[in-house]
């Protein structure tokens, strides 16, 4: 589930007109608002609900594994590829992002910061992976597979020549509070970045 | 004998046949003056004429999609699983066309089926019909029952096909083309099997030239043999294996050539109830129209060209064990959606039933089929 204020962040960056593929569209939260801003996209999903939910929904959803690359989808196809939240579930984020940056122009990236003090308190005083709101599996049925910090996903992208064009760090509330502004990987829970190449 | 019809069928069908008395050149240059077409109609037309969906059929199927004939009647219509009231092609909601195509053997006009310039069946001098072909017979239809706009055309197979050119060739008269089991054409090794198929109806000492009509016989053990190749291709390795595997029908081996193994058995049972009610110059025609089916080839082979033209959402459709159109080859036509921008919604069924398997009631099929068809019920208003 992607929280309503990342949704207006996000939308707030693709004008009208765009091209859009959003990976891991889940129930198409995201694909409708932009829709709703005069924006068509397409969505890839795989789960059965999700998928009969888009359908019904008149969006246009694919059934189609993220973690068996984007070679189907023709280069800058599009002016936007999205993946919210679904960064650390995938086997190969490396592969992704860089699937993403071919297949779009610019994308867009959300996930849920491992740097935060609560997380790193949770492991250092409990001694136990973390579990939060945000991060509520435990660790043997997570489906967060390649937990990340803010810190972890910057130096990824300095590494690889991607390069940062925007970044909003929230805090639990989903706010984008003088904190997480200032100390983004402790303060921030949720990471929400707009790169290119 | 039923005392009553199931609750989700649309019950007792009748077919209804239309003359049509237009032109219609066909793709092999010839031009049928006029042709008849039987179709049968399930649900109501509403005011607007916004709901109604055209079904298309598949290679050796025909109009009877759905209820029955009698109480007496034993077997629904070929799509029942489908259509009905509650179901995908929902008949509360939808008015539904099922014909039978030209050039088949169930009442349109067709190699068995007299022609009226010399008064003998057509036999083999029927003309070869195409998918192409089929559409613009099914827009005459269309515009005798004053259907300027289909809510949807939907099929299976070379159904899908069909619904594919309907897109193509009249982007203005459809909202939705629903393309379940298709490719956008076939490869060596399906028209490999089409062709063994045919060999074996021509090579039939009582096939005539196709003229067996006048001899009093049938190509019977062609159209068998034909069959049997056919359906060999329709299920999947582990659908066989689960419904026969080895089994034999007297438990042990009887060292000669008569049926054993059950699955022996079942083929020769579908080959020979498929000759019983099918002509085989028809299937002949049918497999040929599969062969010929190639929508990018007027476009410089160009996939995405020709789906340029299109201007409906599209429903996509394919079953993970289908190896006759696996679902690679409905992808290729997803692929070319995206990159020409049109809306579409693709669905992978998880099932080992094979290509079959968009004929039968399969939960993840129904529903994700449904839930689209819900889509193209509501944008119809109803």
């Amino acid at each position: 589930m992607t929280p309503r204020q990342e949704l207006t962040i996000i939308s707030d960056w693709i004008p009208q007109g765009s091209t859009v593929l959003d990976l891991g569209c889940g129930d198409g939260a995201l694909l409708a608002h932009l829709e709703k801003r005069g924006v068509r996209g397409y969505g890839l999903e795989i789960d059965e609900d999700n998928l009969a939910h888009c359908f019904r929904s008149g969006l246009n959803v694919i059934k189609q594994d993220i973690d068996e690359g984007l070679d189907n989808i023709t280069t800058q196809r599009f002016d936007f590829v999205l993946m919210t939240q679904a960064l650390q579930a995938v086997h190969r984020p490396d592969q992704v992002l860089t699937d993403m940056l071919r297949a779009g122009r610019e994308a867009v990236v959300t996930f849920p910061n491992f740097g935060h003090w609560r997380v790193r308190a949770y492991l250092a005083l409990v001694g136990r992976m973390p579990l939060s709101e945000n991060l509520p599996y435990q660790w043997y049925d997570t489906p967060n597979i390649h937990m990340c910090t803010v810190r972890d996903f910057e130096l990824f992208c300095q590494e690889n020549d991607v390069t940062i064009t925007e970044r909003i760090i929230m805090n639990r509330h989903h706010k984008s509070g003088w904190l997480a502004r200032l100390f983004p990987n402790v303060f921030g829970e949720t990471a929400i970045y707009r790169v290119t190449r | 004998m039923r005392d009553k019809m199931p609750a989700d069928s649309v019950g007792l069908v009748e077919p209804e046949k239309l003359h049509i008395d237009r032109p219609l050149h066909l793709e092999c240059d010839q031009v049928l003056p006029s042709h008849d077409l039987v179709y049968e109609t399930y649900g109501t037309l509403n005011e607007d004429r916004s709901n109604a969906v055209l079904i298309c059929h598949a290679l050796s199927g025909n109009h009877h999609a759905a209820g029955y004939y009698s109480t007496e009647d034993k077997r629904a219509g070929w799509w029942e699983n489908c259509i009905g009231p509650g179901k995908p092609i929902d008949t509360n909601r939808f008015f539904v066309v099922s014909p039978n195509n030209l050039g088949g053997c169930h009442g349109s006009s067709g190699p068995p089926t007299v022609n009226p310039d010399t008064g003998h069946p057509w036999g083999p001098d029927f003309p070869m019909v195409t998918v192409k072909d089929w559409v613009q017979s099914q827009a005459m239809l269309a515009d005798e029952l004053g259907i300027e706009q289909w809510a949807a055309v939907v099929g299976g197979s070379l159904g899908g096909m069909q619904a594919m050119q309907w897109a193509i060739d009249c982007p203005d008269r459809l909202r939705h083309a629903v393309v379940i089991a298709g490719a956008p054409k076939l490869s060596a090794q399906n028209i490999a099997f089409n062709e063994v198929a045919r060999q074996a109806i021509l090579n039939d000492p009582n096939f005539h030239g196709g003229h067996y009509y006048l001899y009093d016989t049938l190509p019977r053990q062609g159209l068998i043999l034909a069959r049997m190749v056919g359906h060999i291709t329709y299920l999947s390795d582990d659908a066989m294996h689960s419904k026969f595997g080895r089994d034999l029908r007297s438990g042990r081996f009887q060292y000669g050539f008569d049926v054993e193994f059950q699955v022996e058995s079942y083929l020769r049972y579908q080959g020979e109830a498929f000759s019983r009610n099918f002509d085989a110059n028809t299937y002949l025609l049918m497999t040929k129209a599969l062969d010929y089916f190639d929508p990018a080839r007027e476009f410089a082979d160009s996939l995405d060209d020709a789906l340029a033209q299109t201007r409906c959402g599209f429903f996509v459709g394919s079953f993970t064990s289908d190896w006759r159109f696996p679902p690679d080859r409905s992808k290729e036509i997803v692929n070319s959606l995206v990159s020409v921008g049109r809306d579409v919604s693709y669905a992978e069924i998880d099932t080992s039933k094979g290509h079959d398997a968009f004929l039968l009631n399969i939960e993840q099929y129904r529903r994700l089929f449904g839930a689209y068809m819900q889509r193209v019920a509501a944008e119809a208003g109803v």
